[in-house]
C-alpha cells in the first residue's frame, strides 16, 4: 500500500513570466470580490471598472510583451501552449474584454442605470426588487466575473491538454450563465435565457468530458501531443477514437454557436444584457474557435479527412440556418444572433481548410480564421453598443421599427451601424470582405472549392438581412409609436464605437500588416 | 517617383464626396461640379498623355499575405472608358441639378452629387486596376453609392428596385469572389501568390480549373452588362430610378461588364473562352432580340430605354466573342458611343417626363408641335441609338458586323435583324410621341421647350456622337491597339480576309 505521506508530491514548475497574463486576470477577479465587501457602496462601480480595465489592460501588456521576447513554448508541465496562435487569440480575447468593460459600465445612455439588474437576488415585480430599485442598487460583481470569463477564455485557447480543456469551458461559461440572468429589464426573459444557456451548455461539457474520457482511452494519454502519437501509431479502437473526436465536438461546436447545437444562441443573445451579449458574441466564440483548432489541428490532425467532412457538413448547415432564420427576424438582437450563428460558419469554413503557411500557401487557416474573428469582432462590439444607445421609454427600443428613420434623426450613428453591417456583409472596403477572401482562398487552398462556392451563396442570403438594417435606417419614414431615439453615451462608449469604425476601415483598405503578423504566428507547437 | 496621376484621378471624385459632407446645399452642389470637370481635365489628360504612350502605371504592393497589389494603368480600353466615365458624370450632374428638390426626393441635391462623384471615383478604379483583387473590391464597392441613389431618387416603387439590384449584383460579385479566391489558389499553387492580370495572364493552371474561374467571373460580367435571364433587374430599376441614375448605371457601371470580359474572362483564360465561346455568342444573340422584342412592346419610357440597351449589350458582347481583331475594335469602340447614345436618350427622355408626369408612352402625342427642340434631340438620340450612318454608334456597329462576317456568317443574319429592329422600335417610339395630334394633355403638361441647363446637357452629348461618328480615328486607333493587343494574349489570329481592313 503506498503511503501517501511519504510519497513527495513533485513541485510544479511554472513559467511565470509566460502565464504572468492569466496569472494578473486571476488576481484581479479575486482582488475584485474582495474589494466587495469593503469598499462603499458609491465608490464600488468606479472601482472595479478600473480594476477591471487595468488588469485586463496589463494582462494586455505582458502578452504582448511575451509574444515578442519569448519563444513559443510549452508552460504549467506542458498542459498549456504558449505559442503563435496562443497570442494571437489571448490578444484578440483581451481586447474585446476591454471593450466589453467599457460596454458594462455605460451608464449615461438609461440615465445613469446599469444595463444590469438592481438586485438580481430579487423575485421580478417584488416589493425587494421595487426597494432595491429605488436605492438605485447594482451589481459591480459583474465586473469580476468579466474578468473571471476572461481568464477562463486565455486558458481555452493556449490548452495543451484535454482534461484543461473542460476546465477552462467550465471557468469561463459560469460567469457568463451568471451574467446572461442579470438584464435590468424583462427580467424574467433574461432569467429564462440564463437558465436555458445553462442546462444547454452543462450538458454539452458533460457530452464533451465523455468524448475526452473516450480519447484518453484510446490514447492513454490526455495531453494533445499524446493523442496525436496514438493515432499515428495506429493501435487501439478506431470506434473509440471516432466516439471521442466527434463527443468533443460538441462541446466546443456548442460554444462556437454551430449548429445544431446552436438553439441556446437567440434566446441568451436576446435575454442577456446587450453589453454581456456583446462580449460574449465575440469573446467566446473567438476562444472556442481558437480551442477547436488547437484540439483538431494538433491532436486529432491525423483524422483531418473524417473531421474535415464532419466539419464542412455543419459548416454548410449553420450557414444556411443562420442565413435563413435570420431572414424572419424583427428583433434587432435576435437577427444579430442568427448572424453570429451565419459567421461560425463562415468560421467553421475557414477552419475545414487545415492549411499550414509553407510551400506555396501563404495564409494559413489559423491566420486567416483569426483575422476573420477581429474583423467578426470589431462589427460585432461596434453593433452592439449601438443597439444599447437606441432607446424608447427607458429601456432598449429592440424591434427593427424603431430603427426606421434612423438615418434622418442621427445620420452619424446610422453611418457606423451601416458600415458594421456591410462588414458583416462582406461588402468590400470593410474588414469584413479581406475577412471572408482570407477565410475563402485558405479553404480554397485545403481543396474545398465547392464550400467555398456554398459559403458565398449563403453570402448572399446573409446580405438580405443585413440591408433590412439599412433600409430600415436609410429608407423607411419613423412611425412615432415605435419610434427609439438615440441616446448618448459616456465617453468609454464612444471610444469602442471610434476603435470598432476605424478598425472595420483601415482592415478593410490596408489589411497587409495584420496579415503578415497573424501569418507570422500561426503555427502550434504540441 | 513620378506624380501619380492615375491616383490622384481616381481620388479626386472620391474626395469631392468627403468634402460634400461638409459642404451642403447649392454651394455644395457648385463645389461638387468643380469636383467632376477637375475630374473632367484631368482624364481627359489621362487619355491624351496615354495615346502619346506616357507611362502612367503604378504599383505599390498593398496586402502581401495574398499578393495582392495596389496597381493602376491604362491600357486602351480603359482609356476609352475613364474618358467615357469623366464625361458623362459632369453632364449626368447638370442634368439632375434639380433632383434634391423634387418633393420624393429623400436626400438632398448634394448628397446626389456626393454620391455619384463617389460611384465616378470607384468606377474609374475598375477602368484603371491591373490588380484583379483591387479590380474586385472597386467593382463591389462600386453597389454602396449605386444603391443609395437608386433607393434614395426616383419613383415610388424605387426600394424594390434597388433591393434588386443590389441582390442581382452582389450574387454575380460573390460568384466572382470565389474565382478571385481562386485566382489566389491557382498563383500560389504555381509559386507566389499574386493578383497582378498580368501574373494571370499566360499561368497555366489546369483547362479545368481555367474554364471554372473563366465561367466565375463571366457570371458576374453577364449580370452586369446584362445578358438576357440576368437581366431583369436593369428595366425594373431604370423605371424607378431618377434618369440620371439609370445614366450613371447603364453608361458607366455595366460597361464594367464588358470591360471585364475583354480585360479579365480573354485575357486570363484563353483557352476557357474559346471553349466558351459557342455558348456566349448564342446567348448574346438572345439577348440582342430579346431586347429589342421587349423594346418594341415598352410601355414605358424608360423601360423601353433599357431594353435598348440590353439589346446593344448583346451586339457588344457578341463583338467580344467573335475573337476578332475589327470585332473588339468595334465593341470597344460601341461600348464608348454606346455610353453617350444611352445617356442622351435617357436624360431627353426624363426632360420629357419631367414635364408631362409620366412615362407611359401612350400619354404622350404631338409634343413636336409644343417643344419643338425636345423633339429634335430625341430624335438625334434616338438615330445614334439606331445607329445611322455617322453617328458614332454606327462605326461601332459596323465594325462589329464586319469583323464577325467572316467566322460567322450564319449568325451575323440575327444581328443584322436586331439592327433593323433597333430602328423600328425607336423611330415608332418618336411617331407615337412626337407627332400627330397634340393631345390635349400634352398641351396643359408640356408647357416649355427644353432650358438653356438641359440644352447644354444634351447638345455636348450629340456633339460627341457626331464626332465619332465623323472623325473616329484618334478613338479608333486607341481601340485598335487595345484590340489587337488583347489578341495576341488571346492568341487567336484573325481569319484570312478576303476584302481589305477597314478603317
Amino acid at each position: 500500500m503506498i503511503n501517501l505521506l511519504e510519497t513527495p508530491i513533485p513541485a510544479p514548475t511554472l513559467e511565470w513570466m509566460l502565464l504572468a497574463p492569466l496569472f494578473v486576470l486571476l488576481g484581479v477577479g479575486a482582488l475584485g470580490i474582495l474589494l466587495e465587501g469593503f469598499l462603499p457602496r458609491g465608490t464600488r462601480h468606479v472601482v472595479q471598472a478600473s480594476l477591471a480595465a487595468l488588469g485586463i489592460l496589463v494582462a494586455l501588456g505582458l502578452t504582448i510583451l511575451n509574444w515578442i521576447q519569448e519563444a513559443p513554448s510549452l508552460a504549467a508541465m506542458g498542459l498549456l501552449a504558449i505559442d503563435g496562435p496562443a497570442y494571437v487569440f489571448w490578444t484578440l480575447i483581451l481586447v474585446v474584454g476591454l471593450g466589453g468593460v467599457a460596454l458594462f459600465a455605460e451608464r449615461r445612455v438609461a440615465g445613469d442605470l446599469s444595463a444590469f439588474a438592481s438586485s438580481a437576488a430579487t423575485v421580478p415585480g417584488s416589493p425587494l426588487e421595487r426597494e432595491a430599485d429605488r436605492l438605485r442598487r447594482e451589481h459591480t460583481e459583474i465586473f469580476p466575473l468579466l474578468v473571471f470569463a476572461l481568464f477562463g477564455m486565455l486558458l481555452f485557447a493556449s490548452t495543451n491538454n484535454l482534461l484543461v480543456l473542460f476546465v477552462a469551458v467550465e471557468i469561463f461559461s459560469l460567469p457568463l450563465y451568471l451574467l446572461t440572468g442579470m438584464a435590468r429589464r424583462r427580467r424574467l426573459l433574461s432569467q429564462e435565457a440564463a437558465l436555458k444557456y445553462f442546462l444547454l451548455g452543462s450538458v454539452a461539457s458533460a457530452i464533451m468530458l465523455y468524448g475526452v474520457a473516450m480519447l484518453y482511452g484510446y490514447s492513454g494519454s490526455l495531453a494533445l501531443a499524446g493523442v496525436a502519437d496514438a493515432i499515428s501509431a495506429g493501435s487501439g479502437s478506431k470506434w473509440l477514437l471516432l466516439g471521442g473526436m466527434l463527443l468533443t465536438s460538441v462541446g466546443v461546436l456548442f460554444k462556437i454557436g454551430a449548429v445544431p447545437f446552436h438553439a441556446w444562441t437567440p434566446d441568451a443573445y436576446m435575454g442577456a444584457p446587450t453589453p454581456v451579449t456583446g462580449f460574449m458574441a465575440v469573446a467566446t466564440k473567438t476562444a472556442a474557435v481558437a480551442a477547436l483548432m488547437r484540439v483538431f489541428y494538433v491532436a486529432l490532425g491525423g483524422l483531418a479527412w473524417d473531421w474535415q467532412l464532419l466539419f464542412s457538413v455543419v459548416a454548410v448547415i449553420t450557414m444556411l440556418v443562420g442565413a435563413t432564420a435570420a431572414l424572419a427576424q424583427t428583433d434587432i438582437k435576435r437577427l444579430l444572433a442568427y448572424s453570429s450563428i451565419a459567421h461560425a460558419g463562415f468560421i467553421l469554413v475557414g477552419v475545414v481548410g487545415a492549411v499550414q503557411a509553407g510551400e506555396n500557401v501563404s495564409i494559413s487557416s489559423v491566420a486567416a480564421v483569426a483575422f476573420y474573428l477581429l474583423t467578426y469582432g470589431v462589427a460585432t462590439l461596434g453593433a452592439f453598443a449601438i443597439v444599447m444607445m437606441v432607446r424608447r421609454a427607458g429601456g432598449e427600443a429592440n424591434g427593427l421599427d424603431a430603427w426606421r428613420g434612423l438615418g434622418k434623426r442621427n445620420p452619424v450613428i446610422a453611418v457606423l451601424m451601416t458600415l458594421f453591417m456591410l462588414s458583416f456583409a462582406g461588402i468590400p472596403l470593410t474588414a469584413g470582405f479581406i475577412g471572408k477572401l482570407a477565410v475563402f482562398a485558405s479553404a480554397w487552398e485545403g481543396g474545398y472549392g465547392w464550400l467555398v462556392l456554398v459559403a458565398v451563396v449563403m453570402s448572399v442570403i446573409a446580405a438580405f438581412f443585413y440591408l433590412k438594417v439599412v433600409v430600415a435606417m436609410w429608407f423607411q419614414d419613423e412611425d412615432d409609436e415605435t419610434v427609439g431615439t438615440v441616446e448618448t453615451p459616456s465617453i468609454w462608449t464612444w471610444i469602442v464605437l471610434a476603435v470598432a469604425a476605424l478598425a472595420t476601415l483601415v482592415l478593410g483598405i490596408v489589411p497587409g500588416a495584420v496579415l503578415d503578423l497573424f501569418a507570422s504566428a500561426a503555427q502550434f507547437i504540441r | 517617383m513620378t506624380f501619380p496621376l492615375l491616383t490622384v484621378l481616381a481620388l479626386v471624385p472620391i474626395i469631392g464626396a468627403i468634402v460634400l459632407i461638409f459642404v451642403k446645399g447649392q454651394v455644395g452642389k457648385l463645389v461638387g461640379y468643380g469636383f467632376a470637370l477637375t475630374t473632367l481635365v484631368l482624364g481627359v489628360l489621362a487619355f491624351i498623355l496615354h495615346t502619346q504612350g506616357a507611362a502612367l502605371a503604378e504599383d505599390v504592393s498593398w496586402i502581401p499575405a495574398i499578393g495582392a497589389h495596389y496597381a493602376l494603368d491604362l491600357d486602351g480600353m480603359g482609356a476609352i472608358l475613364v474618358l467615357m466615365t469623366v464625361i458623362l458624370v459632369p453632364v449626368v450632374l447638370l442634368a439632375e441639378w434639380h433632383v434634391g428638390d423634387h418633393e420624393t426626393a429623400r436626400w438632398s441635391g448634394s448628397t446626389f452629387f456626393a454620391l455619384a462623384l463617389l460611384m465616378q471615383g470607384l468606377a474609374l478604379y475598375v477602368f484603371m486596376a491591373s490588380d484583379i483583387l483591387l479590380f474586385y473590391v472597386a467593382f463591389e464597392a462600386t453597389l454602396i453609392p449605386t444603391y443609395f441613389l437608386i433607393g434614395g431618387y426616383g419613383g415610388p416603387r424605387r426600394r424594390a428596385a434597388a433591393i434588386k439590384f443590389l441582390i442581382y449584383s452582389l450574387a454575380g460579385g460573390l460568384v466572382m469572389l470565389v474565382a478571385v479566391a481562386g485566382v489566389y489558389a491557382a498563383t500560389a499553387a504555381q509559386g507566389s501568390p499574386s493578383f497582378l492580370i498580368g501574373d494571370v495572364v499566360g499561368l497555366d493552371m489546369g483547362t479545368n480549373m481555367a474554364r471554372w474561374l473563366f465561367v466565375g467571373f463571366f457570371f458576374a460580367f453577364a449580370v452586369k452588362a446584362p445578358l438576357v435571364g440576368l437581366h431583369t433587374w436593369l428595366p425594373d430599376t431604370a423605371e424607378q430610378a431618377t434618369p440620371g441614375t439609370s445614366t450613371l448605371l447603364v453608361g458607366i457601371l455595366d460597361k464594367i461588364g464588358t470591360f471585364g470580359m475583354i480585360k479579365i474572362c480573354l485575357q486570363a483564360f484563353p483557352e476557357a473562352t474559346q471553349w466558351a465561346t459557342p455558348v456566349i455568342l448564342i446567348w448574346a444573340i438572345v439577348s440582342m432580340l430579346y431586347g429589342a422584342f421587349m423594346a418594341f412592346g415598352a410601355k414605358d419610357l424608360l423601360r423601353l430605354v433599357s431594353y435598348t440597351s440590353i439589346s446593344h449589350f448583346g451586339i457588344m458582347v457578341f463583338g467580344i466573342f467573335a475573337l476578332t481583331t475589327q470585332s473588339i475594335t468595334g465593341s470597344i469602340f460601341y461600348m464608348l458611343n454606346h455610353g453617350l447614345s444611352t445617356a442622351a436618350l435617357f436624360l431627353v427622355v426624363g426632360f420629357m417626363i419631367r414635364r408631362r408626369g409620366t412615362a407611359d408612352i401612350d400619354a404622350y402625342g404631338g409634343v413636336q408641335k409644343v417643344a419643338p427642340v425636345l423633339a429634335g434631340f430625341l430624335l438625334l438620340s434616338g438615330l445614334s441609338a439606331l445607329g445611322l450612318p455617322g453617328m458614332g454608334s454606327f462605326i461601332g456597329e459596323f465594325l462589329v458586323l464586319a469583323g464577325s462576317w467572316q467566322r460567322y456568317p450564319i449568325h451575323i443574319a440575327f444581328l443584322v435583324l436586331a439592327m433593323v429592329l433597333a430602328a423600328v422600335y425607336v423611330l415608332r417610339m418618336y411617331k407615337t410621341t412626337m407627332t400627330g395630334e397634340v393631345t390635349e394633355q400634352v398641351t396643359t403638361h408640356v408647357t416649355t421647350d427644353l432650358t438653356l441647363r438641359e440644352k447644354a446637357v444634351v447638345a455636348p452629348l450629340i456633339a460627341l456622337l457626331l464626332l465619332f461618328g465623323f472623325f473616329p480615328k484618334p478613338v479608333l486607333d486607341v481601340a485598335d491597339t487595345a484590340a489587337q493587343n488583347t489578341m495576341a494574349t488571346v492568341g487567336v489570329t484573325d481569319p484570312a480576309p478576303q476584302a481589305e481592313e477597314g478603317n
